[in-house]
């Protein structure tokens, strides 16, 4: 049998969709586990990135947490802050939000300071004020990528929700690890098949968004980033 | 941290860092062997390269533990499952790289190469391949570097790795192994880093001082079109 038609049969199982621990239960978790992170972790990026890439000042601190961004093993650090704390609220939350910082952080900034620096001078020359300049041109222009930072973001906090069922974590990753506990290859499937949806759930929402968000004049021009 | 496990187990961490080393050096570099023909043809043709993108981007959001999950029923719990699963997040990072390393080679750089004799494939290989060398080893980078750390996702599904430090870690609540496990993944990563910022200097050694100054810039942005997955 293939995956599919493994996941198919789990799926399609009417007993996984009642009472505790069922499917419907565990995928609004799921939505909360990533959401929640990637909720703060974007309050704290937008705005930094924002002044990072309108002074310039700090560039080389996000080029270089990106860059270092990569290497780290998040499973490792996941299971280093259960072994200490057990498993509690910050045990998940302080890495999903620490790690989903860097993607969102540094898009920001690369398009908050790719800016044309003759646009910039044309909204200084308008007599806008630096609040008005930021707001009203450089991160309408900069949105595009503050869309990819936000959808790597989110991709990459529903993927390590998934991975945080290993300390205990609820949500989808839940039937993944228990299935696999339990050699079970139904539920693992079925868990697995349920995390791509939502990834490409979360995918489709951010192409919607960016038809939402991104100024009309930019279309053209950003299609090749998306 | 007890210190004294280190020597003790030093055989076993070897072992695991090799066996991480291999699942996560050989996985990109399969992945640029597939990402140089299809970056070739993406680059000629350009109608072939926006629906390669969309199909880098679906793939880009799958969790590296659903791919490799979605495998195990035709690879069962190998090397090659992990191998494969690697391999697919690299190239989604290299081949974007490839097309725009290639589309970067100025216009009159090819038309003096053709003007000189050169057929397209001599062009190709002799020409704009070594130009877009540096722009392809920072896609190459990113990948070995971001699959030597989701190696160690393998390890959930049984695949060996330095994934075992963490969850044997765990199992024994014995933080000593987990700090060597991360030490381990990030060194590794770093030392394969530095090894290819070696290759591309001998390989492009006129992309020293001030040219290659400007080339970071375009690298670095193309960088963050195809970031790569931690997870």
């Amino acid at each position: 049998m293939s995956f599919f038609s493994y996941a198919w049969d789990w799926i399609t199982t009417d007993a996984n969709w009642h009472g505790s621990g069922s499917i419907p239960q565990q995928l609004v978790a799921h939505l909360g586990y990533s959401g929640l992170p990637l909720l703060i972790a974007a309050l704290i990026a937008i705005p930094l990135g924002v002044l990072i890439g309108h002074t310039g000042r700090g560039a080389v601190f996000v080029v270089n947490l990106a860059n270092a961004w990569r290497a780290i093993p998040t499973l490792g650090l996941l299971i280093l802050l259960a072994v200490y704390l057990g498993f509690t609220l910050f045990t998940w939350l302080i890495p999903l939000v620490v790690l989903a910082i860097p993607p969102i952080l540094v898009n920001v900034y690369e398009g908050v300071a790719g800016v044309d620096p003759g646009v910039k001078d044309a909204a200084k020359g308008m007599g806008m004020t630096p609040w008005q300049q930021v707001i009203r041109v450089e991160v309408p222009i900069a949105m595009p990528l503050i869309l990819v930072g936000l959808r790597t973001g989110a991709i990459f906090v529903v993927a390590t929700a998934t991975i945080a069922a290993y300390i205990g974590l609820g949500g989808l990753g839940r039937f993944i690890i228990d299935g696999l506990a339990n050699t079970q290859y139904g539920p693992v499937a079925g868990g697995a098949l349920l995390v791509v949806i939502l990834a490409l759930l979360v995918l489709g929402l951010f192409s919607l968004l960016s038809r939402l968000l991104v100024p009309a004049g930019l279309r053209g021009a950003g299609r090749d980033n998306q | 941290m007890m210190w004294s496990w280190i020597p003790a187990n030093w055989s076993q961490i070897w072992e695991l860092t090799r066996q991480n080393a291999f699942l996560g050096i050989v996985s990109p570099l399969i992945g640029l062997v597939i990402s140089l023909p299809l970056g070739v043809v993406a680059a000629r043709w350009r109608w072939f390269y926006p629906p390669t993108l969309v199909f880098i981007n679906v793939i880009y959001a799958i969790p590296s533990l659903a791919l490799f999950i979605a495998l195990i029923p035709a690879f069962g719990l190998t090397d090659t499952t992990v191998v494969i699963g690697l391999t697919v997040f690299s190239l989604c990072v290299i081949l974007p790289n490839v097309v725009e390393g290639l589309r970067g080679v100025p216009g009159p750089v090819k038309q003096a190469a053709t003007a000189m004799g050169y057929g397209p494939l001599r062009r190709l290989v002799t020409v704009e391949l070594p130009l877009a060398t540096p722009v392809i080893i920072a896609g190459l980078r990113v990948g070995v570097v971001s699959s030597v750390s989701l190696a160690s996702v393998g390890q959930i599904i049984g695949v060996s790795s330095l994934g075992y430090l963490f969850i044997d870690g765990e199992q024994r609540d014995f933080p000593t192994e987990i700090y060597v496990g991360l030490f381990c993944v990030i060194v590794l990563a770093v030392v394969c880093d530095l090894i290819l910022v070696g290759v591309r200097r001998v390989l492009t050694p006129w992309a020293s001082g001030r040219n290659r100054a400007a080339g970071e810039r375009p690298r670095w942005v193309l960088t963050q079109r195809a970031p790569a997955r931690v997870t």
